[in-house]
């Protein structure tokens, strides 16, 4: 090791630039969450909040091998509320109005692409009097 | 309790109830007699509706199927073919002059004995209890092996991005991905829900029958032991479960 | 023991240089097909499979072929294959390798391929061509490490690494059989339905395979010091010789079926590659260039003066690795699927995006095959 403050700038360097991201994020604003639109008068999804919020994907891979592999359609929740398996159907359609207003808010905040909907199509939106008439609570 | 375990057990009390309760909706997976679906085109009554795709409409707007205009990367589910090509592959000398250049419908099988499901490495296409040859384009790789294996050229390959070419796409079914494997399921969502497949309902000569082939006094039973029917390609063993009555 | 690639004159580092470049080429079209799908090739509805497949089933055979200079020196003590039984070992390394790349530029969804590990289905052979694929690319790696260490030490291998290339030599076998089953196991693909296939698969590639093998061991030692005897050559050649042969009656038995017996199932594949179909003849010319090399090496082969020739072996080697390279890279693949089920005939030519990714998996095995045979150039001549 000839030239030991060379090594050490060149490694201060690349240690800065590694953990740049973070730093740049840290110096920023903070971000708020974001602000779900949620179904009217509903207190519960098919599970409590905090697993939703937390594994709604593990939910929804779970239905996905019940239906497709299964053939079971109609899932029983913890309050004995049947529905119907299906994300485009029950999750956004019949409860969530607005795809944008929901998955899309969160998962933009987290930034995680899922490729659900590169196949399932989004369920038109329902008429905006009808939204307005509903209402939108946080 | 993990939360993954929490939801397996309340899975599988849904499931049991669902089958204690003979639930409408689980009527394939719901216990019961085993089933053997099967379909019937009677070709003479679909030929006196010369020039109608109402069967293949319906099923491709009920199923988001593309329209790409590229003949090489096609997807179709249910299609008219020259009865040569279709069924009297190996003896035009056998058709009827007023049958040359008419067409047939052709569509996925659903073989008893599908090479298909043999060679699938995933498990993404395979042969349900009641005879329905499923598909699930979740677990499609794309290695495009079962298309190299169907005898009958019923499979399609999403060699792009099919969402471009579904005019009107409808939320009720999901259009797919590229490259994934999809074909005709018999309209396996339908049947969930106790209806008949999109085609047959749609058929306005009542050509296609169909129905359960165990079932003593169903419709296609009847039709299948009053008239001659062949099958595409018998010779392979694959037993196709689609019958077209002469 | 890597460390010795590191250290090559100009000619070699220009050399990989090249190599990579044609990598970066390939791998930005494959970009492009990743992005946009299996679309941006010349594949189609009716033809599904094409030059990825037909390469990856070549390069199985080239890996399998290994066995003919491992299983002479291991199992009957053939000493003049002492020293290049690894150099076989390290195509075959390279082979496989080649034969993964080309599964996996091959699939529609790529990010899901471990679902075949995953979702184990044993009843696809796709599977196990999996198994005996990763498996053999596992014994080949311990065995060229274990072996070249110890040449590099002067001792003799561990006693255990002979189990290990013992078990490697039916390994072989079994790799190029299954991935034959991958195909004559279709009941509605009646060119490759053929118990046959198998067979014609090994002969094919004992011929191809070792050809290759003496064309690298010709070219490389005028660089570098990898000493293998004339005598090794000249077995080789040998086994060229009758595996081409062997490889030549197979397809004029199958020839004979197909002609003579007029099923036109099993007929109009053989049609189109012969002489067109319906006027699509794309492969004729392609088909007639592989059977005039073929026959043509095997008069070169079968004549001992021009095999003791450096230069004509070289030609007749050239002209084998090409002739099969045609019959099973190309032709093998591409005529199953013709005509189409419901009786057209598509035609398929790959696009120059096709192409630039196969050149790409081409250069990472030529890539390999320089990197490990400069390895054993350097521990042959460096000694310890």
């Amino acid at each position: 090791m000839r030239r030991p403050t060379l090594l050490v700038a060149g490694l201060a360097a690349f240690v800065a630039l590694a953990t740049w991201p973070v730093w740049h994020a840290l110096a920023g604003p903070r971000p708020t969450a974001p602000e779900l639109a949620r179904p009217v008068g509903a207190t519960e999804c098919v599970a409590p909040t905090d697993y939703m919020r937390a594994s709604h994907m593990k939910l929804l891979v779970e239905w996905r091998d019940r239906v497709v592999r299964d053939g079971v359609r109609a899932y029983t929740d913890r309050h004995g509320r049947v529905v119907t398996m299906s994300l485009s159907k029950t999750c956004i359609g019949a409860c969530h109005t607005d795809k944008t207003k929901f998955c899309d808010r969160c998962h933009d905040y987290t930034g995680v692409k899922p490729t659900c909907w590169d196949c399932h199509v989004v369920p038109p939106v329902p008429a905006p009097p009808a939204l307005a008439a509903r209402g939108e609570v946080r | 309790m993990s939360t993954s375990r929490r939801v397996f057990l309340r899975l599988a009390a849904t499931a049991a109830t669902a089958a204690a309760a003979g639930s409408a909706l689980g009527c394939a997976a719901s216990g019961g007699a085993r089933r053997r679906l099967a379909m019937a085109i009677d070709v003479r009554k679909c030929l006196d509706v010369h020039g109608c795709r109402a069967c293949v409409d319906a099923c491709h707007e009920a199923h988001n199927v593309p329209a790409i205009p590229d003949r090489a990367h096609e997807v179709k589910w249910v299609w008219k073919e020259p009865f040569e090509r279709a069924l009297a592959v190996r003896e035009p000398a056998t058709l009827p002059a007023a049958l040359r250049g008419s067409e047939v419908l052709v569509l996925c099988n659903h073989c008893d004995n599908p090479p298909c499901t043999r060679v699938c490495p995933t498990g993404a296409t395979w042969k349900r209890d009641d005879g329905v040859v499923a598909m699930d384009e979740h677990r499609c790789i794309g290695c495009r092996y079962c298309v190299a294996a169907c005898p009958y050229g019923s499979r399609s390959f999403n060699f792009v991005d099919p969402r471009p070419f579904v005019a009107h796409p409808t939320s009720d079914y999901p259009t797919r991905t590229k490259g994934v494997v999809e074909k005709c399921t018999f309209c396996e969502e339908r049947l969930a829900v106790g209806r008949l497949p999109a085609c047959v309902d749609a058929c306005p000569a009542g050509a296609m029958v169909f129905g359960d082939l165990d079932e003593r006094g169903s419709e296609i039973r009847k039709l299948l032991n009053e008239r001659y029917s062949v099958r595409r390609r018998p010779e392979l063993g694959t037993r196709p479960q689609v019958f077209y009555v002469i | 023991m890597l460390e010795k690639a590191l250290d090559g004159g100009r000619r070699y580092w220009l050399w990989l240089a090249a190599l990579l470049a044609v990598v970066c080429a390939a791998a930005w079209c494959y970009a492009l097909q990743l992005r946009v799908g299996l679309g941006v090739t010349g594949l189609t509805r009716d033809v599904t499979w094409g030059l990825y497949i037909a390469q990856f089933t070549f390069f199985v055979g080239v890996a399998a072929s290994a066995v003919v200079v491992v299983l002479p020196y291991y199992l009957h003590d053939y000493k003049a294959f002492g020293r290049v039984t690894i150099l076989g070992e390290f195509v075959a390394i390279s082979a496989v390798t080649m034969c993964g790349a080309f599964i996996f530029v091959d699939m529609g969804q790529p990010a899901r391929l471990l679902n075949i590990v995953r979702y184990a289905a044993p009843g696809s052979l796709m599977f196990w061509d999996l198994v005996a694929l990763g498996g053999y690319l596992l014994l080949n790696v311990t065995i060229t490490r274990v072996t070249l260490e110890a040449e590099r030490c002067q001792t003799a291998p561990p006693q255990w690494v002979r189990r290990v290339i013992l078990l490697s030599i039916p390994w072989a076998i079994s790799i190029h059989t299954v991935t034959a089953f991958l195909y004559s196991g279709l009941p509605g693909r009646p060119f490759w339905l053929t118990a046959l296939l198998a067979p014609r698969f090994l002969a094919s590639a004992f011929a191809a395979g070792p050809a290759l093998l003496i064309l690298l061991c010709l070219f490389v030692r005028r660089w570098w010091d990898l000493r293998v005897a004339d005598e090794a050559i000249r077995k080789i050649a040998l086994i060229v010789t009758y595996a081409l042969a062997a490889h030549l009656f197979f397809a004029a038995v199958e020839l004979f079926t197909v002609f003579y017996g007029q099923v036109p199932d099993h007929l109009e594949p053989y049609r189109y590659l012969y002489f067109g179909l319906d006027g699509h003849a794309v492969l004729t010319p392609w088909t007639w260039a592989s059977v005039g090399l073929a026959v043509a090496a095997l008069g070169l082969l079968l004549t001992p003066a021009a095999r003791a020739r450096r230069s004509l072996l070289a030609a007749a080697c050239v002209a084998v690795f090409v002739a099969l390279w045609i019959e099973k890279g190309l032709g093998l693949v591409v005529a199953g699927f013709i005509p189409a089920p419901l009786g057209t005939v598509p035609d398929y030519v790959p696009t120059l995006r096709e192409v630039t990714i196969v050149a790409g998996i081409w250069a990472v095995g030529a890539a390999m095959v320089t990197v490990f045979f400069k390895i054993t150039a350097a521990v042959r001549t460096d000694g310890p």
